[in-house]
């Protein structure tokens, strides 16, 4: 079968899908611009990680987050307090949860002080100041852990994923059961339209939205706007189980900190143009500089 | 009290003031468990999903509530692992979290259940790092299984055999100054064995019967290795399949604390029908006597030849069918 022959069903990929005019200016100038620092910072501990990465400063596998910082920083200013269950590639919501950035290096240099003493590495990392509980790697299986931690508990619980791992077998009951007792829970679908380098189109032709909802999940299929994503979080949190699918782009690749080419789109760069447009360019200057030199202070 | 009513009972308090949850499919369906889930709060129906099921239940257990889950038949073990190996089974270890589950996998065979449902797998857990394995049988032993979870924080598995239910007393344990063989036995093929050692014994050869609750960790009771010193020959029996299974694992670890000859008998490498003479079970009383006295024989025309040359009416066969 090639992709041409498979007739893709989700919303085609694209920085606007499902943006609503003005929504920016309903938030404070203090959310944004806070909701900005937490992305800058994630942005630029990872260029560091990377550098430190390319360096042979460590050799283990690391799952990046450039280009995905906005989803992370997003869910963190609209539901501080969480628990979350995430898989690989879970650096942004420990670092935009506000876990220690040092405790997280110290992970990846396999250090007894790294937020799981050196047994997880990248992309099973733990934030247990924040509530993000460990991920053992296999894709998928921290959203029914998520439905189960919902249901002993019955707080609202978070629980991301990306667009392969709705294709694994722990989903759709999750899901389904979700909707069925209820519980409260809300899943997040990071979709970068790849699994490792194969795209979505050639691994399925349905809509995981389509497949929440068809389930009696409210589910919405959005960019990776972060007022947006932060929009709906909140809104879905008022009456839970609800689902994200956030379309967002991964500048880097699945494991490495090796490029393919220009990303479809840099929301990283789409939102300090809106936040000059917001009259805040002075305020986003400061904020970079500043992240930068304290993500440089954490790989020195 | 039957081992079923002790399983009962243990659930009731853990649910009722334990703050605990019991999940499983069709838990509260046919029988209930065979009388051993009782009816009160904390009973979780969960989808019929062997993949997502375990873990709803490690969601459970990294909150705090300490939840049993019951698979009804073992064999749904194979797709029920992964969660619990690759999850719970790692999370003290790997993020220093507690993940605390009481598996209750219910051994059945036999009777046309047929090749997916039936036999115990508690080998298949052996191997995974971070999960004790028990399989108790009696009311004692599950109850003090079950303290042994109370007091930990490790996830446990238990391999239970539905002949486990009506048990009410531990089960005997023959021991002779002059024994001529070591017999070991595990989940259901313990009563087997004891079978098989009325009819040895009747057919003069005196056998030291030993039960395994604890698979993992193994540790093996000193009278069971002063046993194996005196007799000088070993077999472990079990209700697993023998092929890299517990009781050649055990066999092994034997061996080599004692360096007596130690054996296994357990399943068939094959594939089980469902028709009666296509079934692959625990090995029988008669499978158990057959292969004693070969083993004796053996031995003795090797190492004992007078004492061997003592058992003329030992028999290849029991004398009864098993």
């Amino acid at each position: 079968m090639t992709t041409d022959t498979i007739r893709p069903t989700s919303a085609p990929r694209s920085a606007g899908l499902g943006l609503i005019p003005g929504l920016a200016a309903t938030f404070s100038r203090e959310f944004s611009l806070e909701m900005f620092r937490r992305a800058s910072f994630i942005r630029q501990f990872e260029l560091q990680t990377a550098r430190a990465r390319d360096a042979e400063r460590f050799t283990i596998p690391v799952y990046l987050a450039v280009g995905q910082e906005f989803t992370a920083a997003a869910l963190s200013m609209v539901l501080p307090g969480v628990p979350i269950f995430a898989q690989h590639r879970a650096h942004g919501l420990y670092l935009a949860f506000g876990d220690d950035p040092a405790a997280l290096r110290d992970e990846l240099l396999g250090l007894p002080t790294g937020c799981s003493g050196g047994m997880s590495g990248s992309n099973a990392i733990q934030g247990p100041a924040i509530g993000l509980v460990g991920h053992s790697g296999l894709m998928g299986e921290q959203v029914p852990i998520a439905v189960g931690a919902a249901l002993a508990s019955q707080q609202p619980v978070l629980t991301v994923c990306g667009d392969a791992s709705v294709e694994e077998d722990y989903i759709y009951p999750s899901l389904g059961w979700a909707a069925s007792r209820p519980l409260p829970v809300l899943f997040v679908c990071e979709d970068n339209g790849l699994s490792i380098l194969t795209p979505k189109a050639v691994r399925r032709t349905w809509s995981v939205v389509d497949l929440a909802r068809s389930l009696g999940v409210p589910a919405v299929d959005i960019t990776d706007d972060p007022w947006l994503i932060a929009h709906h979080a909140r809104e879905m949190s008022r009456a839970l189980p609800g689902f994200i699918n956030i379309q967002t782009v991964r500048h880097m690749w699945h494991a490495g900190t090796g490029v393919d080419g220009v990303p479809e789109w840099d929301r990283y760069q789409l939102v300090r143009d809106e936040m000059t447009r917001m009259g805040l360019s002075d305020e986003v200057a400061r904020i970079e500089h500043d992240t930068t030199a304290q993500a440089k202070e954490i790989w020195a | 009290m039957t081992t079923a009513e002790t399983i009962k009972a243990i659930t009731r308090d853990h649910l009722t003031r334990g703050h605990g949850l019991l999940l499983g499919q069709c838990v509260t369906a046919v029988g209930w468990i065979g009388g051993t889930v009782p009816n009160c709060d904390g009973i979780v129906e969960i989808p019929m999903t062997d993949v997502a099921g375990p873990a709803f239940a490690v969601g459970c257990a990294l909150m705090g509530r300490r939840p049993i889950f019951v698979v009804r038949y073992q064999g749904f073990m194979w797709y029920n692992a992964s969660s619990l190996v690759n999850y719970a089974a790692k999370s003290r270890q790997v993020w220093g979290r507690p993940c605390p589950i009481f598996v209750r996998s219910i051994g059945m065979e036999g009777n046309g259940i047929g090749h997916t449902a039936s036999s115990s797998l508690h080998s298949l857990f052996m191997h995974s790092p971070g999960m004790p394995v028990a399989a108790p049988m009696t009311p004692r032993e599950y109850r003090a299984v079950w303290e042994h979870f109370m007091a930990h924080d490790d996830p446990i598995y238990v391999s239970e055999h539905r002949r486990s239910f009506p048990l009410t007393e531990d089960l005997p344990a023959p021991r002779h100054r002059r024994a001529d063989v070591t017999l070991i036995g595990i989940s259901a093929a313990r009563l087997n064995a004891l079978n098989a050692v009325a009819r040895l014994e009747a057919a003069g050869l005196d056998v030291d019967l030993f039960h395994l609750v604890w698979l993992k960790p193994f540790e093996p009771e000193p009278a069971l290795l002063d046993s194996l010193a005196r007799t000088g020959l070993g077999l472990v029996v079990d209700s697993d399949y023998e092929v890299a299974g517990a009781a050649r694992s055990f066999a092994y670890e034997l061996m080599h604390r004692t360096g007596v000859p130690v054996h296994a008998l357990g399943l068939d490498d094959r594939v089980c029908g469902v028709a009666s003479h296509l079934e692959n079970i625990t090995p029988s009383a008669t499978r158990i006597y057959d292969r004693v006295v070969q083993l004796v024989e053996a031995a003795g025309t090797r190492r004992r030849p007078a004492q061997a040359r003592q058992h003329p009416r030992l028999a290849r066969t029991a004398p009864d069918a098993a």
